[in-house]
């Protein structure tokens, strides 16, 4: 049998997609060179294929005259993202003041699996995240979610589209190794989410530690990311067992925005100041893709960066003066 | 010496185009068809049989045409095309004689491929983006075609163990798309507005029909032993399949859907099984880089299916129907194969 001629190796990256200057930013321009760099921007963010990789399963250089959207492999539109982006924007800038130290820890290529404390009856976190993430650095995030989204009309769809992908192992694998992307982690679950306002900044366990084995699996880094001022955002105050075992939720939350401001505050967070803090990357010590890692060291690898976590909390509300202002 | 062939279901598409390609390669000794159907293609060397569906004549027939390589077709994939009993026939019955001959005792079979779907993966919010082979579907089957299917696919398993000496190969099909094959697909999508299940925008492969007998002549002049999916590069949203072929959605409840759809099944409109309806709410994608891995190329990816698909849908509504119409005629094919008259060896 004779291996056929690699027909997309010396495929070149489709030339840039056609950027209008003038309707792409929205924010104020200061002046051309920033406008063209948030140009260059937005271009970059859309994954470039890769010609070292003939399986992946994207976007091929031959097909940029076929296809009409840019939905990739994993239901993520860069377009979508890019419109969420700009509507999200003012929230993250404005209402929350994001403020992040220790972006530098977040690799610029390769894939790496972001892990960070998750709360809030709608978390915050991870719009938050993975906005900042995508334009500090010009990369895409995937985050990792519960499935049964996929089963909800619309928001699925859109959920998807946005970067959201199931929470299946296989698929954080392919994304951290195949495709070398960022993948965001909430190893609380729903358990982190669904705690009360007492419990505030108590990291919840971390589940049966299933992100630290496909990081293993895949030879990427954990990168830990502590999230401030999420807690204040949407509090849990009460959780009704029979709403929640009625309407089939795992949980059914009574939060204090819900308080304030009546039904409208089932959709309003109060403006929380958003402090986060990327701690240093945790190389696995071990062998990627074997077969099964001892468990000993799944569980001692996964509490090291759940201690890690927990540490920045309480360093970060040491310092914090006002839930308001930081 | 060349291969000896018998490929199941010749009176389906499957069936004839295979053979037909097979015919083309000069290491193809001779091909034997069984069908209960005729021949859809003129065939220059293939002989066929007409056998009732459940093979039960098999024995004799791979005895006495001493053939070494089985190529089993003949699996229903599409749960509306026939009455559950006959399903069930062809695909369970038929493939357990089918095996049942090819593993007796003295028999002369060294290889089976066998066509089977990606069906047999269900599709459900819980599954992976990425089937890969080894992967468990995530929700018990629920359409009989289904079952059939995983039935038939454990007794490929077990023969697989049974006789290590043969290569035992398994081809999982992903939907095919193409100028002349038929499919769920293809039908829906020649309709002037396509279905969608309301707030759902799922992720699709498809595969070239050309693929289709690719990977299945791949399979048999090389030996690649194993189960395998086949599915064109990349993943589609079906608004976008639905955009290059240019046609508009018309959206189908997302609640109660199975209802929805019999007035189109009635009307005649279109039937959308429901194995179809669960692909246009959750989608499914599998991976296909081992099939790859083995040396095999595709000609299209997904995309490129669905867009060489548009292109002879195009020509069809300029031109009509282009697709080459033949009748099976048993007096006219003996004649030319086994007339004295007939000269041979023309160069």
């Amino acid at each position: 049998m004779t291996e056929l001629p690699e027909s997309d190796a010396d495929a070149t990256p489709p030339a840039n997609p056609p950027t209008n200057p003038v309707t792409s930013p929205v924010t104020p321009i200061v002046d051309l060179t920033e406008a063209e760099s948030q140009v260059a921007r937005m271009v970059a963010l859309v994954p470039a294929p890769r010609p070292d990789r003939p399986e992946r399963l994207d976007l091929e250089p031959g097909e940029t005259d076929i296809r009409r959207g840019d939905v990739d492999a994993y239901g993520r539109s860069e377009h979508m993202r890019e419109i969420a982006r700009r509507l999200y924007d003012p929230m993250y800038r404005h209402w929350f003041r994001a403020e992040w130290e220790g972006l530098e820890h977040i690799p610029d290529d390769g894939g790496a699996l972001l892990v960070a404390n998750h709360a809030g009856a709608i978390p915050a976190d991870a719009p938050v995240i993975m906005h900042g993430i995508e334009t500090e650095l010009e990369r895409p995030v995937y985050g990792l979610a519960e499935n049964l989204f996929r089963a909800i009309p619309f928001v699925g769809t859109m959920w998807s589209r946005l970067g959201g992908v199931a929470a299946h192992p296989d698929n954080a694998y392919r994304l951290l190794k195949d495709d070398r992307q960022l993948v965001l982690v909430f190893p609380e679950g729903t358990k982190g989410t669904g705690k009360v306002y007492r419990d505030r900044y108590k990291l919840h366990r971390f589940g049966r530690a299933g992100f630290i084995e496909i990081a293993m699996r895949s030879g990427v880094p954990v990168i830990p990311i502590a999230v401030v001022g999420n807690e204040e955002a949407m509090p849990i105050m009460f959780k009704s067992r029979r709403l929640a075992a009625l309407t089939n939720l795992p949980y059914f939350p009574i939060t204090a925005n819900m308080m304030a401001f009546g039904p409208l505050g089932a959709a309003m967070y109060f403006p929380s100041k958003f402090r986060i803090r990327v701690l240093p990357p945790v190389y696995l010590d071990v062998a990627p893709d074997q077969e099964r890692y001892p468990r000993a060291q799944v569980m001692a690898d996964s509490d090291r960066i759940r201690d890690a976590i927990q540490d920045a909390l309480y360093d970060m509300l040491r310092t914090r003066r006002s839930v308001w202002f930081g | 010496m060349g291969m000896r062939i018998l490929v199941t279901g010749l009176g389906t598409f499957w069936g004839s185009h295979l053979a037909q390609r097979l015919e083309a390669h000069p290491d193809v000794e001779m091909i034997v068809g069984l069908d209960t159907e005729e021949p859809v293609l003129p065939l220059e060397r293939t002989e066929f049989v007409k056998a009732d569906s459940n093979y039960s004549i098999l024995d004799r027939i791979v005895r006495a045409t001493q053939v070494d390589t089985i190529l089993h077709t003949h699996l229903v994939v599409g749960s509306t095309e026939l009455p559950g009993r006959a399903l069930h026939e062809i695909n369970v019955i038929g493939t357990m004689n089918l095996l049942a001959a090819a593993g007796a005792a003295g028999s002369p079979v060294r290889k089976v491929i066998v066509k089977s779907s990606t069906l047999t993966y269900g599709a459900n919010y819980k599954d992976p983006y990425f089937f890969r082979e080894s992967m468990p579907r995530t929700r018990a089957p629920r359409t009989r075609v289904e079952r059939s299917l995983l039935e038939a696919a454990s007794f490929v398993r077990d023969f697989a163990i049974d006789n290590p000496h043969v290569t035992v190969t398994k081809l999982r099909f992903t939907n095919v798309l193409g100028d002349d094959v038929t499919t769920a697909f293809s039908r829906a999508l020649r309709l002037p507005i396509v279905p969608e299940i309301l707030g759902f925008d799922p992720r699709l492969q498809f595969t070239h029909e050309d693929d289709v007998t690719g990977a299945l002549v791949y399979a048999t002049r090389n030996d690649v032993p194993g189960v395998f999916n086949i599915a064109g590069d990349g993943t589609l949203p079906w608004s976008e399949v639905c955009a290059i072929v240019g046609r508009r959605r018309i959206p189908l409840p997302p609640l109660l859907t199975q209802w929805a759809v019999e007035p189109l099944r009635l009307a005649r409109i279109i039937d959308l099984p429901p194995e179809v309806l669960s692909l246009l709410r959750y989608g499914r994608a599998v991976d296909n880089s081992p099939f790859k891995r083995t040396g095999f190329r595709y000609q299209y990816s997904t995309a490129g299916t669905v867009d060489a698909f548009a292109r002879s849908l195009r020509l069809e509504t300029a031109v009509g129907s282009n697709s080459p119409s033949y009748r099976y005629e048993r007096d006219v094919e003996t004649f030319f194969r086994h007339s004295p008259a007939i000269v041979r060896d023309q160069g």
